[in-house]
């Protein structure tokens, strides 16, 4: 066993109580059970909401006779059931992962700033996808890649290449987290910039098409969307997952992390390109929603734990948890038109905001 | 925890030297900071390494730990470069998060020993516990860090350390915050656990009546090259520190313990030369000029 192999400096006491130390590990899994439970009423609350009116009861039961292993004759006509799988569920879907997405990208990326104000728009994936976005639907460029439509692709690029040369600027992971973070600034500025003009060069009705994009929304052609963002979700998710831990040695500052171990430049690296991949992935087929990637983290730190081991996990069932919530308002809210849902969570997300920021100054006082 | 260890410190010999250091450099853009040291550190041994600010002790001690670029040869016995599990830092001035547990910060002292899923495991847990226990900190396990106090995180900061389970401890100044009861505390905590679990230490020290009461061997470095070292009583010379040190310095025996004052300013002492380092350990409050030979 792991005793065997252990430096001479032995300091086990397997009789000693694990107790008050088990205590204050606080990863509970009440939390987990809860932001699944969370997840679930809020999904089951979202597919049973909206314009067509789906009788409740029929919907559970189509839902739930989805799930393997279980057989439950659904009272949905065959009209109402395919709303179900082909309209909402799909949406419901999406709103999860790329509100999943967006929370675990935020929380990586205040963890690798050390920043509890950063957000995975931070290194200017927001303003590149944005342009080329606009370049895009403005332009009628023709980038469609394999799976990819061309907007999503142009935005997905645009956001990586807007990555890219902010750490090009900063000089890669070994930077400080300061000197990248200039380095987004400076790039995010560059790319807006650039956007701005494109817009202005466009007709009015291909300007307003392009700002409901920059708004941010949940707009499903069946599985197509979820499909694309699916296997950046799993592998990226899965990445950040596995480093959670390395952000809260990160916390310490990148002296101390080095001396206890860990390679701070890489694992910065290998953080911020999963997160911004995630990021400029979840941006391509939902646009630029704003403040999930903020306001999460917080929330989950706010009333869980500060420590990345639990704000990681949680910040992806509550950042699908919410989209998926606030989507419910985009859908029914001004039916049968629809609000931009990046509207929404901004109306959420800026009182937030300022309620994180007078936190900070009550408790300093 | 055996008795056996507790009784007696081994011996400096060859064979139970657990970190060496030959002709070590440290240079920053053209500036030699450590130039050329040679070092021994023995199994069991408390080696205190002392001198003036910027002398060059903190950036030896960051060589050691791979913090810092080096020339040279830094030895653990064998050829083996000395990593995060053999050897422990305590710094300077360590970082307290907020909103972090003393448990989640204890054990950060497993990092070097995560596996590849950078999950603890059952034993991680176990050695943490065992640290909080040992140190008498187990109360302590869900405080926040940065609710403690100066003295309370020193100790949490040494508990890190130690879960660290390295051979070799190197403390940098560890109680250059603290007020004496605090820092006489926590060094006697250091040396008992030396004693009881066998540590090797290499601490940075800025109190020389301190590093004379805890420390078998002394190094004095001065401008990044040792100047002197031996026993206590060899290296605490009054003519030897005052020149180092810049300032009229005396080393009395009190009670058989070595004890190093400022001497008296009123009593007829040379001249300093203005260009020395006018530096020393005492923090007395006057003007004096300021030559920083490092930031």
């Amino acid at each position: 066993m792991a005793e065997a192999s252990l430096p001479p400096a032995v300091m086990a006491e397997p009789d000693a109580d694990p107790m008050p130390v088990r205590r204050a590990f606080g990863m509970s899994a009440g939390a987990v059970v809860i932001g699944v439970a969370v997840l679930v009423s809020v999904g089951l609350l979202s597919a049973a909401s909206g314009a067509a009116g789906l009788p409740v009861g029929g919907v559970f039961g189509a839902l739930f006779d989805w799930l393997p292993l279980v057989g439950i004759e659904s009272s949905l006509s065959a009209a109402q059931e395919s709303i179900l799988f082909e309209i909402r569920l799909p949406r419901l879907v999406l709103g999860m992962l790329v509100g999943g997405s967006l929370g675990v990208a935020g929380a990586s990326y205040q963890g690798v700033f050390r920043n509890p104000l950063a957000d995975p728009y931070l290194l200017g994936v927001s303003a590149g996808a944005g342009f080329g976005a606009v370049l895009a639907l403005g332009f009628g460029l023709d980038l469609s890649w394999g799976p990819f439509d061309t907007v999503p692709a142009a935005a997905f690029l645009g956001a990586l290449v807007a990555v890219v040369a902010s750490m090009a600027i900063a000089r890669g992971g070994g930077a400080s987290p300061a000197t990248l973070l200039l380095g987004g600034v400076a790039m995010a500025a560059l790319f807006s910039a650039a956007q701005t003009y494109a817009i202005q060069q466009l007709s009015e009705t291909r300007a307003r098409e392009v700002l409901s994009w920059l708004f941010g929304q949940l707009n499903t052609t069946g599985w197509k969307q979820v499909a694309l963002l699916l296997p950046y979700a799993a592998v990226c998710g899965a990445v950040l997952f596995v480093h959670r831990r390395h952000l809260d040695v990160l916390r310490v500052g990148d002296d101390e992390a080095r001396s206890l171990g860990l390679n701070p430049a890489r694992s910065r690296l290998v953080v911020i390109g999963a997160a911004s991949l995630l990021t400029a992935a979840a941006v391509s087929v939902s646009g630029l929603i704003a403040f999930v990637g903020l306001v999460v983290p917080h929330v989950v730190r706010l009333l869980v734990s500060h420590s990345y081991r639990v704000i990681v996990p949680l910040s992806a069932l509550a950042g699908g948890a919410f989209l998926a919530f606030v989507d419910i308002g985009a859908r029914t809210l001004l039916a049968p038109s629809e609000l931009p849902v990046g509207v929404i969570t901004a109306f959420v997300g800026a009182p937030f905001f300022a309620l994180v920021l007078w936190r900070d100054r009550w408790s300093a006082t | 925890m055996s008795a056996a260890l507790a009784a007696s410190i081994p011996p400096t010999t060859p064979e139970s030297l657990v970190l060496s250091c030959r002709e070590v450099r440290v240079g920053f853009r053209q500036r030699e900071v450590v130039r050329g040291v040679n070092l021994e550190l023995g199994a069991g041994e408390w080696l205190g390494v002392i001198g003036p600010n910027g002398a060059g002790k903190s950036t030896l001690l960051r060589s050691i730990v791979g913090l810092t670029d080096y020339s040279g040869t830094i030895d653990l016995g064998g050829g083996h470069r000395p990593s995060a599990a053999d050897v422990a830092l305590v710094p300077q001035s360590p970082v307290m998060p907020t909103g972090m547990t003393v448990a989640e910060y204890v054990l950060l002292g497993r990092t070097a020993h995560l596996g590849w899923l950078a999950r603890e495991s059952k034993f991680d847990r176990q050695v943490v516990s065992s640290v909080l226990h040992r140190l008498d900190l187990a109360d302590f396990a869900d405080r926040f860090v940065s609710t403690l106090s100066g003295g309370e995180a020193q100790q949490v900061v040494v508990a890190r350390a130690l879960a660290q389970q390295c051979p070799v401890l190197l403390l940098d100044e560890p109680t250059s915050a603290l007020d004496v009861g605090h820092q006489v505390s926590v060094l006697e905590l250091v040396d008992d656990l030396r004693r009881a679990e066998g540590l090797s230490v290499l601490a940075a020290m800025h109190d020389l009546s301190a590093a004379a009461r805890f420390a078998d061997r002394l190094i004095l470095i001065d401008h990044g090259q040792i100047v002197a070292q031996g026993g206590p009583a060899d290296v605490l010379r009054p003519d030897l520190l005052s020149t180092v040190y810049g300032t009229p310095l005396t080393v009395q025996s009190i009670d058989g313990e070595l004890v190093v004052l400022p001497a008296s300013r009123r009593r007829a002492q040379p001249p300093r030369s203005p260009a020395r380092n006018p530096r020393d350990t005492t923090g007395a409050l006057r003007p004096r000029p300021r030559h920083d030979s490092r930031s």
